[in-house]
C-alpha cells in the first residue's frame, strides 16, 4: 500500500441556511484517485476551487470523505479513533496563516506542537531554535505574531509545523505572502526535510517555478486529477496546462515563444542552464 | 492632483517592548494615472506605507497631502478620502464581512451613494470581471476557496472605481490564468480611466509586465524608485535586501556571461523573446 491513496474520494459540502435547511451541496472533490509514496516530493496544481485545499484537509482528517477511501500511512481518515495518530503523522501548513498561530509569543507558538505530543521539554526547545532558524525567524522569538507582517507570519506557521517533525508535510500555499528570498528559504528548508529526513512532502502552489524540483506533480481540475507526471513531462504540455488555467514557470514559457518563432528548442525545457546548453547547441 | 507623502515615519506600539519603526521618513510623489509597484522584503513596510494612503493608519511624522489638500488637516474629511482611495488588503478575510458575495461587493458603491440600479450593475460587472462563476454569488464569502475569496474582495474594490485604486498583493493565491486575467483587467482599466493603480507584490515578474515605476521598499525606507528596467539593473543589491530580477533578467546575464551579445534590460518574456531572436539574427 502507498503511504498516501485516495481511491474514488468524493467531498460534498453541504450548505445550509439559518433553519438549517439543506440550501446548496458543492461537490469539491469528484473521485480522486491519488497515490503518494513515502519519502516522495510532490506537487498539487489546479486552478481556484479545484478542490486542492479541500483534499489537503482530508489527509489530516480536518474533513471526512463523503464517499470514497483515503489512507494516510495505512490508516483509515474515516475511522476517528486514528485522528490524533493522523494529525500527529501528518502536519499541516495552512494557506492563511492566521488560521494557524495560537501562542501569543512567537517561540510557544512554535513549540505547542511537540509540547501536545509529549516532546521532552528538552528536546522542545532544541527543535523551536532549529525550526525558527531555518525559516529565518530565530530573531522574532519573543515577538507577538498577530504583531508581525503577512509573511513572517506564515514563516513562523511553517516553523511550528516543522518543530513537530512529522512523517509528512502538507504545504497549502505556503510562499503566497512570501518574498523572493523566503520564498527560496523555505523552498529550501522543505528539501531538505524530504532530503535528509525522508519526510513525505505535499506542497500545493500556483507558483509553477517551485514545482521544477518535484519528484511527481498532479494537477486538478473541478475536483479530479486531470494530468500527473514529472516535472518535465508536465511542463511540456504548455496549451493543456492552459486549458486548466495553469501556467509554466517564465524560462519554459520564453522556451515555448522562442519554438513558435523557429528555433528548434526541445520541449519541456524548465531552467536557465537547459535553455542556455539549448543556445549553445543551435548556434554551434 | 497627485499623492504626497513628505517624510513619513510610522512607529508602531510606541514605548513598549514590540516598538518598531516601520516607516522612516518616506517621502514620495505618485501623479495622477501613474501606475506604481511595491516591492520590498517581507517586513519592508509595504502594508504599513499603504495603509497611510487612505488614513487608515496615521503617520507618527510627516503630512500627506491627497490633491493638495492635508489629510490630517481637522477638517478634512477621511471618509471622502476612503470613497476615492479603494484598498484591496493582503489577507481578503481582513475584508469580506456580509452574508452573500454578492451583497458583499454590492456594500462599497451603496456607500459611495450610487442609485441602487447603478450598484447592482457595478457589482456585476466586478464580479464578472474577476472570473468568478455565478454560482458562488448568493453562497457566503466564507464557503469560498482562497483564490476565490480573493477574488471577491477585488471586486469589492474594483466596482467603487475609485480614482486612486491600491492593491495589496493581490494576486497572491490566485490561479495564473486569474492571475493574468485579474491584472490585464486592472491595466485595462487604468487605460481607460486614468486612474491611479500601486500594486504591492512579491512578483518580481507581475510588476515588472505590468508597471511604469517601481518603489522598492528596505526596512521602512524608499531604497529604488525608477523604471522596471532601471531598478531590475540593481539585481545584486536587491538580491542583498531579499528581493530578485525576474527569471528572464536572470537567464540574459548568462547568456552574456556564455559571450552571447545581448542586452540585460530584458524583464519580461517578449522583450526576451526579441532580444535573443535579435541576437541570433545578428549572427
Ligand atoms: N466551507 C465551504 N463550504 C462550501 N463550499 C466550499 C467550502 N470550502 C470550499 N468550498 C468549495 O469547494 C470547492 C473547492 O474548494 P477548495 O478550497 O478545495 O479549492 P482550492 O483548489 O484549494 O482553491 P484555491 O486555489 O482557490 O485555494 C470550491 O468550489 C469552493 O467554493
Ligand atoms: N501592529 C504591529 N505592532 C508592531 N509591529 C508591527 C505591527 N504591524 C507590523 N509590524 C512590524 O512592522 C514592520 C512592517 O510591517 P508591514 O506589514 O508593513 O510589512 P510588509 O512589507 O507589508 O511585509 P509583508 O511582505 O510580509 O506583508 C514589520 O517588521 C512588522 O513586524
Ligand atoms: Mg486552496
Ligand atoms: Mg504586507
Amino acid at each position: 500500500m502507498s503511504f498516501i491513496e485516495a481511491k474514488d474520494l468524493v467531498h460534498e459540502y453541504i450548505m445550509r441556511d439559518e433553519e438549517g435547511n439543506v440550501e446548496g451541496v458543492q461537490v469539491a472533490l469528484d473521485h480522486l484517485d491519488l497515490n503518494v509514496e513515502q519519502g516522495q516530493f510532490i506537487a498539487v496544481l489546479g486552478h481556484n476551487g479545484s478542490g486542492k485545499s479541500t483534499f489537503a484537509k482530508h489527509l489530516n482528517a480536518l474533513l471526512m470523505p463523503s464517499e470514497g477511501t483515503l489512507y494516510v500511512g495505512g490508516m483509515d481518515v474515516s475511522d476517528e479513533n486514528l485522528t490524533y495518530d493522523i494529525r500527529q503523522t501528518a502536519g499541516m501548513v495552512f494557506q492563511n496563516p492566521d488560521n494557524q498561530i495560537i501562542a501569543s509569543v512567537v517561540q510557544e507558538d512554535v513549540g505547542f506542537g511537540p509540547e501536545n505530543i509529549g516532546t521532552p521539554t528538552e528536546e522542545i526547545w532544541e527543535r523551536v531554535e532549529k525550526s525558527l532558524r531555518a525559516v529565518g525567524m530565530w530573531a522574532y522569538r519573543e515577538h507577538s505574531p498577530n504583531r508581525l507582517s503577512g509573511g513572517q507570519k506564515q514563516r513562523v506557521a511553517i516553523a511550528g509545523v516543522m518543530a513537530m517533525e512529522p512523517k509528512c508535510i502538507i504545504l497549502d500555499e505556503p510562499t503566497a505572502m512570501l518574498d523572493p528570498d523566503g520564498r527560496k528559504e523555505v523552498l529550501a528548508a522543505v528539501h531538505e526535510l524530504n532530503k535528509t529526513k525522508g519526510v513525505t512532502i505535499i506542497l500545493i502552489t500556483h507558483y509553477m517555478e517551485e514545482v521544477v524540483d518535484a519528484d511527481y506533480v498532479y494537477v486538478m481540475d473541478k475536483g479530479k486529477v486531470v494530468m500527473e507526471g514529472n516535472p518535465t513531462g508536465i511542463f511540456s504540455q504548455v496549451e493543456t496546462l492552459k486549458e486548466h488555467h495553469l501556467d509554466v514557470p517564465q524560462i519554459t514559457m520564453l522556451a515555448h515563444e522562442l519554438k513558435q518563432e523557429g528555433l528548434p528548442l526541445r520541449d519541456g525545457i524548465l531552467t536557465r542552464e537547459e535553455l542556455i546548453q539549448e543556445i549553445d547547441r543551435i548556434c554551434h | 492632483m497627485s499623492l504626497i507623502l513628505d517624510n513619513i515615519s510610522h512607529i508602531y506600539s510606541r514605548g513598549d517592548a514590540y516598538e518598531k519603526k516601520a516607516l522612516d521618513g518616506v517621502s514620495l510623489k505618485i501623479e495622477d494615472g501613474e501606475f506604481i509597484g511595491i516591492i520590498g522584503h517581507t517586513g519592508s513596510g509595504k502594508s504599513t506605507l499603504i495603509q497611510h494612503l487612505n488614513g487608515l493608519l496615521k503617520a507618527t511624522e510627516g503630512s500627506i497631502y491627497f490633491n493638495g489638500q492635508d489629510i490630517y488637516d481637522k477638517d478634512y474629511d477621511l471618509r471622502d478620502l476612503r470613497m476615492q482611495v479603494g484598498m484591496v488588503f493582503q489577507y481578503p478575510e481582513h475584508q469580506l464581512f456580509d452574508e452573500t458575495v454578492f451583497k458583499d461587493v454590492c456594500f462599497g458603491p451603496r456607500n459611495q451613494g450610487l442609485p441602487e440600479k447603478d450598484v447592482t450593475l457595478r457589482a456585476y460587472e466586478a464580479l464578472k470581471n474577476v472570473g468568478l462563476d455565478e454560482k458562488y454569488y448568493d453562497v457566503s464569502p466564507f464557503e469560498l476557496s482562497g483564490g476565490q475569496k480573493r477574488r471577491a474582495a477585488i471586486a469589492g474594490v474594483v466596482a467603487m472605481k475609485p480614482q486612486v485604486l491600491v492593491l495589496d498583493e493581490p494576486t497572491a493565491g490566485l490561479d495564473p490564468q486569474g492571475r493574468d486575467e485579474i491584472l490585464d483587467m486592472i491595466a485595462e482599466n487604468h487605460q481607460r480611466y486614468g486612474n491611479t493603480v500601486i500594486l504591492v507584490s512579491h512578483s518580481m515578474e507581475d510588476v515588472a509586465k505590468y508597471v511604469d515605476r517601481i518603489i522598492v521598499m528596505d526596512d521602512g525606507q524608499v531604497r529604488f524608485d525608477g523604471e522596471p528596467k532601471v531598478v531590475f539593473r540593481h539585481y545584486k543589491e536587491l538580491e542583498e535586501i531579499g528581493l530578485a530580477a525576474p527569471q528572464v533578467t536572470y537567464l540574459m546575464h548568462d547568456l552574456k556571461n556564455a559571450g552571447y551579445p545581448v542586452s540585460c534590460d530584458a524583464t519580461t518574456v517578449d522583450e526576451a523573446k526579441n532580444e535573443i531572436m535579435k541576437m541570433l539574427g545578428r549572427r
